[in-house]
């Protein structure tokens, strides 16, 4: 049987009534537009849209564009905002790092280095205590010495002290040996002058029988730091 | 036999020769295209209960096209066209799923 309906299967396709090839070409057909219609259908062509659906696409385009743009216009002022507070900050951060350098050379936790004088003192009769050490840096103090160490051991701060102890004198702890060495940082010219003055320094050391020089620098490089202790009782204010 | 060879044809001529759907045409295809599927799914459903008759489908054919298409002309003139063509596609749609489930019977007798 099979085969038999085989063989009238290709009897058939040989000689085809023209109803079969008129069905033939119409399924064809079909097959041919759903070819063309769905490849056709893969480009973004807007030519097979009608014209009330365009206008509908258009209106929705035109508001998906005004949302983005109004998206834009907040995203572009929260971006101004940060890059300004950025900005700002950044300005902030470079005072406040130039102020801790400032404090930080008085507080004596940094180095300095700047024009100024060094004072050598030799007290061979050791007649030189810590009041008249005190006196001399309270003078170079007043002539505007903006760091001063001695024997570039001892940076002298706010908080240095002075005392005898068993025939040397200790600054801020430390022990200093004669002969003393102070250098300062500040204007060279007020600092020799405020050493150099009738009754200064220089004419007191004179007197205890030692002698001091002056020597004024271009540059005078202090390493030493002082110790520096976190108050305990003084809070700050505000 | 001939219409499948008919159906590898006209496929093959597609991708072949991927002509652009004229603009004219372009709004008209696919309903004319789900009309024609509605008559070749009822011609299977035929040739499954054994009255296949080439003239009706032909007839068949022809006529749900070129009426297809005429009703989205119509549609379009009177400002419906994409509303008149979801009805029909509705239709045709209805009319393919109750010939595909006759013929899903027959088949599998569920």
């Amino acid at each position: 049987m099979p085969e038999h309906g085989a063989r009238r299967g290709w009897r058939d396709l040989l000689r085809p009534k023209a109803s079969q090839v008129v069905v033939a070409v119409l399924i064809g057909a079909l097959a041919f537009a759903i070819t063309i219609q769905v490849s056709g259908s893969d480009d973004d062509d807007y030519s097979g849209v009608r014209g009330d659906e365009l206008v509908e696409l258009l209106k929705s385009l035109d508001v998906a564009n005004e949302r983005l743009g109004t998206q834009i216009d907040d995203l572009t002022t929260t971006r101004n905002g940060l890059l300004s507070s950025t900005q700002r900050s950044e300005r902030a951060e470079k005072q406040a790092r130039k102020r801790a350098d400032e404090l930080s050379i008085l507080a004596g936790t940094a180095g300095a280095t700047g024009t100024g004088i060094e004072v050598v003192i030799n007290d061979p009769d050791k007649q030189i205590d810590a009041p008249a050490l005190l006196d001399a840096i309270e003078e170079l103090r007043d002539a505007g010495a903006e760091a001063i160490a001695i024997n570039g051991v001892a940076r002298v701060v706010a908080q240095t002290y002075f005392l005898d102890d068993d025939g040397q004198i200790r600054v801020g702890g430390r022990e200093i040996k004669r002969p003393y060495r102070i250098e300062a940082i500040g204007d060279s010219q007020d600092l020799a002058e405020a050493v150099r003055f009738r009754g200064g320094l220089i004419d007191r050391v004179d007197n205890r029988g030692g002698s001091a020089t002056v020597t004024e620098k271009d540059k005078v490089t202090i390493t030493a730091l002082a110790d520096v202790k976190s108050p305990e009782y003084a809070r700050p204010t505000s | 036999m001939i219409p499948v060879i008919g159906l590898a044809v006209g496929i093959i001529a597609g991708l072949v020769l991927r002509p652009a759907v004229p603009a004219g045409l372009q709004p008209y295809l696919p309903i004319a295209i789900v009309a024609a599927l509605d008559a070749v799914i009822g011609a299977l459903r035929a040739l499954g209960e054994r009255r296949f008759d080439d003239r009706v489908f032909v007839v068949s054919f022809i006529s749900n096209v070129v009426i297809a298409a005429f009703m989205v002309y119509l549609g379009d003139q009177l400002g419906v066209g994409s509303q008149l063509s979801t009805g029909v596609v509705v239709v045709l749609g209805i009319r393919i799923f109750s010939n595909a489930a006759a013929i899903r019977r027959r088949i599998f007798h569920a």
